[in-house]
């Protein structure tokens, strides 16, 4: 247990010392959020919740955004990069179990991902009057321990798949990117978004995260507001991402051309 | 009490490519043993098995009396690796680096302990990011020792050192054999392996092609060495190296003589050159290094010398 903390520490230390991980994990969602509020006004309109605002629409689309950022591409390239560099066969070379190493890299970006919903909603509520009920909050939390679980098992997945950081990057944004767009996160669907978009939008994950979160801050449902269906969804990525780690996972570094290039070749006799 | 480490017939294959080829060696406390061979020649691939990072095709490996294959994590409490390619978390001081991944071990040596032992001091607080490869080449070294070991594998372990660094890195090695600690060095420096090990073995193609002390090496390899380069328009050459002694190793229009009998063939390769009024180029006689007998013994294996099959 003090070997998974210890871990953890070590992989926040890490977080805040790159400062474009930090924006992109922390700063740019808020940006999103002061933006579209900015451009869209903050009206009330019919969206996915039913008639809110549309701060309300996307202050908890956007925390959940930046829920899956630390999570999702920040353990995919985190870890990527680390095993290019050779960390990882460092971290294998020593007495350190495995589990507990990538269990700090997990609690660490679970962290991360808390501090900036945290900001993202203390914002909301503060600038734009969006709406946290006491009653709801158990459902805020759980929805946001199943989610980042989940999409951590999906970072962890991502790194499996990803071999080297230069197709971790796109790999991360070519999926979380479009997934965002069809799961009311950026752009709220209304009755006229085609039936298979949404439905699109059911069979991955991001959709149910945002939703669960998102419902357990909306003023018009019910308390204790747990999306128990969305969580089950969730469970299965969490179990489908596992999986594909366990399975994948690999501890060296990619075998690329001239990487080896550090070793000094003997010149040829004469 | 048995040796810190023990390989017998060890089998490694990749697919079709059989890369270690029946190695069988063992390392003492207290002794420095090291693997020399070119690259390829399968240095890593056993160290790799040694440390449990790879499995075997077959054969039989104690590290302190236990099996890597089979082996938990806390194996590696008592072993000390300092390999090639690891790298170091950039974002971390020379001091957190050796705090995080010291905490690993059941015995770790404090942090201040190892930095001055690889002479880090005024570096200590620098983020690693900033330091050069000589310097983190040191930190590797470093957390190699974080856990006080009893076996230590030092995979090239100086290469990319200035020489001076070099020679303090050698102090470093044979301090730790004087402590008792089994080290299992690689290396393709010559003059590393012959300063610092007490035992060499020249792998080539996966196998050991000859093994002993320095000294012993370098007596296979005769009294002397005899080098020169024919001149284009030499008659046959045949002629020229039928009577001589010693072992030849032609490349060209080169040759090198190790003989036992330096006198006499030199006389004879003079006095053949001299009749026909032929110059041997460069030529010269000397004692052979252990570098030499290494050129020679690889050679060897890569079939008889005349440079074919070689393909590394």
């Amino acid at each position: 247990m003090r070997s998974l903390w210890r871990g953890a520490r070590h992989q926040n230390r890490i977080f805040w010392r790159t400062p474009v991980a930090a924006f992109f994990t922390l700063v740019f969602p808020i940006l999103m959020l002061v933006l579209f509020t900015a451009i869209f006004g903050n009206d009330a309109f019919d969206s996915v919740y039913g008639r809110v605002s549309s701060s309300q629409f996307y202050t908890p689309g956007l925390a959940v955004f930046a829920a899956t950022s630390s999570t999702y591409t920040g353990i995919g390239i985190n870890l990527a990069s680390r095993r290019e560099l050779g960390i990882l066969k460092r971290v294998r070379g020593t007495p350190m179990p495995r589990w507990t190493y990538l269990g700090g890299v997990v609690v660490s970006a679970v962290w991360i991902a808390a501090l900036g919903v945290t900001a993202m909603v203390v914002l909301g509520v503060v600038a734009y009057g969006v709406n946290v009920e006491a009653a709801k909050v158990p459902a805020m939390l759980l929805s946001f321990a199943v989610g980042s679980a989940s999409f951590a098992a999906l970072g962890l997945a991502l790194a499996s798949v990803a071999r080297s950081v230069s197709m971790a990057v796109p790999i991360a944004n070519a999926t979380l990117l479009p997934m965002a767009f069809i799961s009311n996160i950026f752009v709220p669907f209304g009755s006229e978004t085609p039936r298979w978009l949404d439905l699109l939008g059911d069979i991955f994950p991001l959709k149910h995260f945002g939703l669960a979160f998102g419902e357990a801050m909306n003023p018009l449902s019910e308390a204790p507001a747990v999306e128990w269906h969305r969580l089950g969804v969730l469970a299965l990525w969490l179990a489908a991402g596992a999986a594909v780690a366990a399975w994948q996972f690999s501890w060296d570094p990619p075998v690329i051309s001239g990487r080896r290039s550090r070793r000094r070749t003997r010149p040829a006799p004469a | 009490m048995s040796p810190a480490v023990a390989v017998s017939d060890l089998v490694k294959d990749y697919g079709a490519v059989r890369a270690v080829d029946g190695v069988s060696f063992e390392v003492e406390r207290g002794e420095v043993f090291a693997l020399l061979g070119p690259n390829g020649a399968g240095k890593s691939t056993i160290v790799e098995i040694l440390e449990g990072h790879r499995t075997r095709s077959s054969g039989a490996v104690r590290v302190l009396d236990t099996d890597p294959a089979s082996a938990p994590p806390s194996f590696r409490d008592r072993i000390g690796i300092v390999l090639q390619t690891s790298g170091i978390d950039p974002e971390l001081t020379v001091r957190e680096a050796i705090d995080f991944y010291g905490a690993a071990y059941s015995r770790p040596v404090p942090a201040q302990e190892l930095i001055e032992l690889v002479e880090l001091g005024e570096k200590a607080d620098a983020r690693i990011s900033t330091l050069s490869g000589g310097q983190q080449r040191r930190i590797d070294m470093a957390l190699g020792l974080a856990g006080d070991p009893d076996v230590v594998f030092l995979d090239e372990p100086t290469t990319g050192f200035d020489p001076a660094a070099r020679r303090r890195g050698w102090e470093l090695v044979e301090r730790l054999a004087s402590e008792q600690r089994a080290v299992l060095l690689t290396t393709h420096y010559l003059d590393e392996a012959e300063n610092l090990a007490d035992r060499v073995a020249v792998l080539a193609r996966g196998r050991i092609v000859a093994e002993g002390t320095p000294a012993e090496l370098r007596a296979r390899a005769g009294s002397a060495l005899i080098r020169f380069a024919v001149p284009d328009r030499a008659e046959p050459v045949p002629d020229l190296l039928a009577p001589v002694s010693g072992q030849i190793v032609g490349r060209g229009r080169h040759v090198e003589i190790t003989t036992d009998t330096p006198t006499a063939d030199l006389a004879h390769l003079t006095s053949w050159a001299a009749q026909r009024e032929i110059e041997l180029e460069g030529l010269t006689v000397s004692t052979p290094s252990l570098e030499d007998v290494y050129l020679a013994l690889v050679d060897d294996d890569r079939g008889g010398g005349d440079g074919a099959g070689g393909d590394s």
